[in-house]
């Protein structure tokens, strides 16, 4: 009964969403000025709409939970001896729930907005939500008609297939959701750049609308790839970190995007320049989010990441992309013209450095694209071939070196017009710092190219990132440059792990038995015991490792092999030592023969990491700056509103105070 | 893109760069349209095929009938070897097709991947035994030694113990007649 609510409440959220549509398009048939009687329906029915779509996604919820096996989704996607908090991160481990989840965040944002926007003209405001209402509309056309997740069996299954089990881990939980929290967000920005281009509104005040919707995804979207990226590591054994795996393209490219929308809204906001790239950027960011949607679900590429795929269904999204992405990016190229010019600027101007480092993102952006779509190129010509990491780092590091360069030095630039002569003390000793760290690198021993430049980016960046604190007194500094400095030493950190990682990794691979000993870098494991362990849906052979560093006290590592049985699937359970330097990664693999004493051998897999962990804390701190410079714009905005109104009051105050008597106050407009 | 603020709205460079996101998605559109009108070939066919089967010699999956060992296929009959599971919904899908290659006269051994005794016996109780043998492969050992990936896949077999052909996923009614022409082939 409850899944037929789920169900109804989704049809009826897809109807509300036809009347946000039109009754924010017809509003704009009226003059601008005019209050419109069709502008009445949109806010409301896109209120309504989000409380809909979340009661279906919690019908869905609750199905998973109780695991009724009449739902189809259920019974292909659930087991009722699966631990309780893999029942509920299932819901959105399958096609269906997770594009349930996608319009659920879709549906709620755009109520958020709804509900909460009042800065903008309400013309501008009833495009945005004519535009969020269409995109809706889509989303919900495409779940109810080819991948309704609320579909009944027959008769009910007596138990259901299960979860794959890599997706049974805590990463799950949090990742796709936070993912689709930043995809979606960028879909208000969409709705709002188009809003601003239809009602031509795109001035810093709309900017200021945009800025918070765009940072908030970008945050989500930091985090989500940072959460990925952990996930991937520890779950699937392989000891990477990134693997340039099409999906996780299709999170990295939005995320680009989004980065560049960022420091763009931000320079229309504060200077009134970049506005056509402003909206061009807004309708980018929205298309690499949805144009990984119908990547991952169409099948038109092949990832490790196998959801179900079905052609129809990728020739529904593709419909969807064209209207969208082909009918703004027509609407652009028809609009962009009559944008009038914003205000100029140098090149040498902290806006100057900007447009060159968002041209820097949108380049590096454009190489993960194509090497993304060229094995569907050169498939239609019947060759097989797949991309990876000799493409990817190379070609994307000639554009990310002289960004990371532009970003050490562009906070440090003024507005509008600045000369490089008056920061020279600032770029010696940004530079002397990077020949240093090269000049130890090189000292240290032999190590490519990339790493080594990466190491000292990363050290003059970290520098950079505070330099703009210098001779600031630190409690009068604004909360948004915080998050700035917060997120861009961020940038610094996540670049030396990563660099650190490449670099100085050790490996170690043997077959040893039980109470054998593997030596790495300053580690020593000792190969305890292999035992048999059993999990509530797995069973498992697990070692276990005494590890001790340079003769200190040795700590136990239990590496597992995981056999799951429904579905049948054999997962690598790494086992990770964490220490303020790196982690220590260790696999157990197959049993490998008898060795020469008779005893049974294991492949063991060992790997020291140097500073691996700073990527992810590198991550964090720039989600952290994102947030605290949302936090910083708020304020701002907050402290700018109750200023105007106690304004207004003391005009009121002295207007009745110097008014003659009898006159009765004009009536507010 | 300083160049596109700094210059005017009227200067026809400007107008050319509007329309080029345009375009390009207009590119992609076509070649994916395309690509997802084209069949989808996704299976890697086993580098085995045209070679001899590896060596194995597996225990009973279930009681009441006997192992499977590679010298099983060298007496000059072809056979199917069917790779399975009790676990496996196609292969319940597929089960009533190798009854009918059963009832051609072909004979079929089956190879349970990870599989348990007593599941093995409920599944052949309920969906029918066209099996001469079933071995037990508990780590999916001898399924990687022949290429397999998945289950079911099912391999033609010559009287020598070659390998002739690998059908990849449930076999569909479609399917048999191919099967059928293969096993002769294989003569």
């Amino acid at each position: 009964m409850l899944v037929e609510i789920g169900h109804a409440a989704l049809w009826l959220a897809a109807a509300l969403a036809i009347l946000q549509m039109v009754s924010g398009a017809l509003a704009l048939r009226d003059a601008p000025g005019e209050p419109s009687p069709y502008a009445l329906y949109a806010r409301p029915a896109a209120v309504v709409q989000a409380l809909l779509a979340a009661v279906a996604f919690a019908t869905l919820l609750h199905a998973f939970a109780v695991t009724d096996l009449s739902v189809k989704l259920v019974a292909t996607n659930s087991h009722s001896m699966k631990p309780f908090l893999y029942k509920l991160t299932g819901t959105w481990g399958n096609h269906e729930g997770s594009m349930l989840l996608w319009v659920t965040v879709l549906a709620l944002s755009g109520g958020l907005l709804a509900f909460a926007e009042r800065r903008l003209p309400e013309r501008t405001m009833s495009a945005t939500l004519a535009v969020q209402g269409f995109v809706a509309l889509g989303f919900y056309t495409f779940l109810l008609l080819s991948s309704n997740p609320f579909e009944r069996l027959p008769g009910p299954v007596a138990e259901g297939i299960g979860l794959n089990p890599l997706l049974q881990d805590i990463g799950l939980a949090v990742h796709p959701p936070t993912l689709y929290v930043g995809y979606v967000g960028l879909s208000v920005a969409f709705s709002l750049a188009m809003g601003a281009l239809i009602t031509r509104e795109v001035n810093p005040n709309f900017a200021k609308v945009m800025r918070p919707w765009v940072l908030g995804a970008w945050v989500f979207l930091t985090f989500g790839i940072t959460a990925g990226s952990y996930w991937a590591y520890y779950e699937l054994g392989w000891g990477g970190w990134w693997f340039w795996d099409p999906v996780e393209n299709a999170s990295l490219m939005p995320w680009l995007a989004a980065t560049a929308l960022l420091h763009s809204v931000s320079v229309l906001a504060a200077r009134d320049a970049l506005r056509t790239w402003t909206i061009m950027l807004g309708v980018v960011a929205f298309s690499m989010s949805m144009l990984g949607t119908f990547l991952v679900r169409s099948g038109v590429l092949t990832s490790v990441h196998a959801f179900a795929v079905d052609p129809e269904r990728g020739t529904l999204l593709l419909v969807l992309l064209g209207l969208y992405i082909g009918g703004s990016l027509a609407i652009f190229a028809l609009r962009a013209s009559s944008i009038a010019e914003g205000k100029r600027f140098t090149a040498t101007s902290r806006e100057g450095a900007l447009v060159v480092n968002n041209v820097m993102l949108c380049a590096i952006l454009a190489i993960v694209l194509l090497g993304t779509l060229y094995p569907l190129l050169t498939e239609a010509f019947d060759v097989r071939v797949s991309v990876g990491p000799p493409y990817f780092n190379p070609a994307s590091a000639i554009f990310a070196i002289p960004m990371f360069m532009v970003m050490a030095v562009g906070p440090l630039l003024r507005w509008k017009d600045d000369s490089p002569a008056r920061i020279g003390p600032e770029l010696a000793l940004l530079g002397a710092i990077a020949l240093v760290a090269v000049a130890l690198v090189a000292f240290l021993g032999d190590y490519p190219v990339l790493p080594t430049l990466g190491l000292a980016l990363a050290a003059a960046l970290a520098v950079a990132a505070l330099l703009p604190l210098k001779g600031r007194r630190l409690t009068r500094v604004p909360t948004a440059t915080w998050g700035m400095v917060m997120a861009h030493f961020g940038v610094a950190v996540a670049l030396f792990g990563m660099a650190s990682e490449s670099a100085f990794t050790q490996e170690r691979l043997a077959a040893i038995a039980p109470g054998e000993i593997e030596e790495i870098s300053g580690w020593t494991v000792q190969l305890e015991s292999v035992d048999p362990v059993s999990g509530p849906n797995w069973t498992a052979m697990e070692a276990r490792l005494s590890v001790s560093r340079d003769g200190g006290e040795p700590v136990i590592l239990r590496p597992q092999a995981r056999n799951f049985w429904s579905p049948a699937q054999a997962t690598s359970e790494s086992s990770l030592l964490t220490r303020w330097d790196g982690q220590l990664y260790a696999v157990i693999g197959d049993a490998a023969g008898v060795g020469a004493d008779g005893k049974l051998r294991w492949q063991l897999r060992v790997w020291w990491k140097p500073f691996v962990t700073f990527i992810w804390y590198g991550g964090l701190l720039i989600a952290f700056g994102g947030v605290l410079a949302i936090v910083g714009r708020v304020q701002v905005d907050l402290r700018r509103r109750k200023a105007v109104r106690v304004g207004a009051e003391r005009r009121d105050e002295k207007a009745a105070l110097a008014g003659s008597r009898p006159a009765a106050p004009e009536p507010a407009e | 893109m300083s160049g596109a603020q700094a210059t005017s709205p009227r200067n026809p460079l400007n107008r050319v760069w509007v329309w080029v996101p345009l375009i390009l998605f207009i590119g992609f559109g076509a070649l994916a349209g395309f690509m997802l009108t084209q069949p989808k070939d996704d299976l890697v066919v086993s580098q085995m095929v045209g070679k001899p089967l590896p060596a194995f010699d597996l225990r009973p999956a279930t009681q009441g009938l006997p192992g499977a060992s590679a010298d099983d296929f060298r007496d000059g009959k072809p056979r199917l070897l069917n790779i399975w599971a009790s676990w496996c919904l196609p292969c319940i899908a597929e089960a009533p097709q190798l009854e009918a290659l059963k009832a051609s006269g072909v004979e079929i051994v089956g190879i349970a991947i990870r599989d348990r005794p007593e599941d093995v016996a409920t599944f052949l109780e309920r969906h029918g035994n066209p099996y001469s043998r079933i071995g037990a492969d508990d780590r999916s050992e001898v399924q990687l030694e022949l290429g397999s990936s998945g289950v079911p896949e099912t391999f033609v077999i010559d009287g020598q113990g070659i390998i002739r052909h690998q059908h990849i996923g449930d076999i569909r009614e479609s399917d048999v007649p191919t099967l059928l022409e293969k096993v002769r082939e294989a003569q």
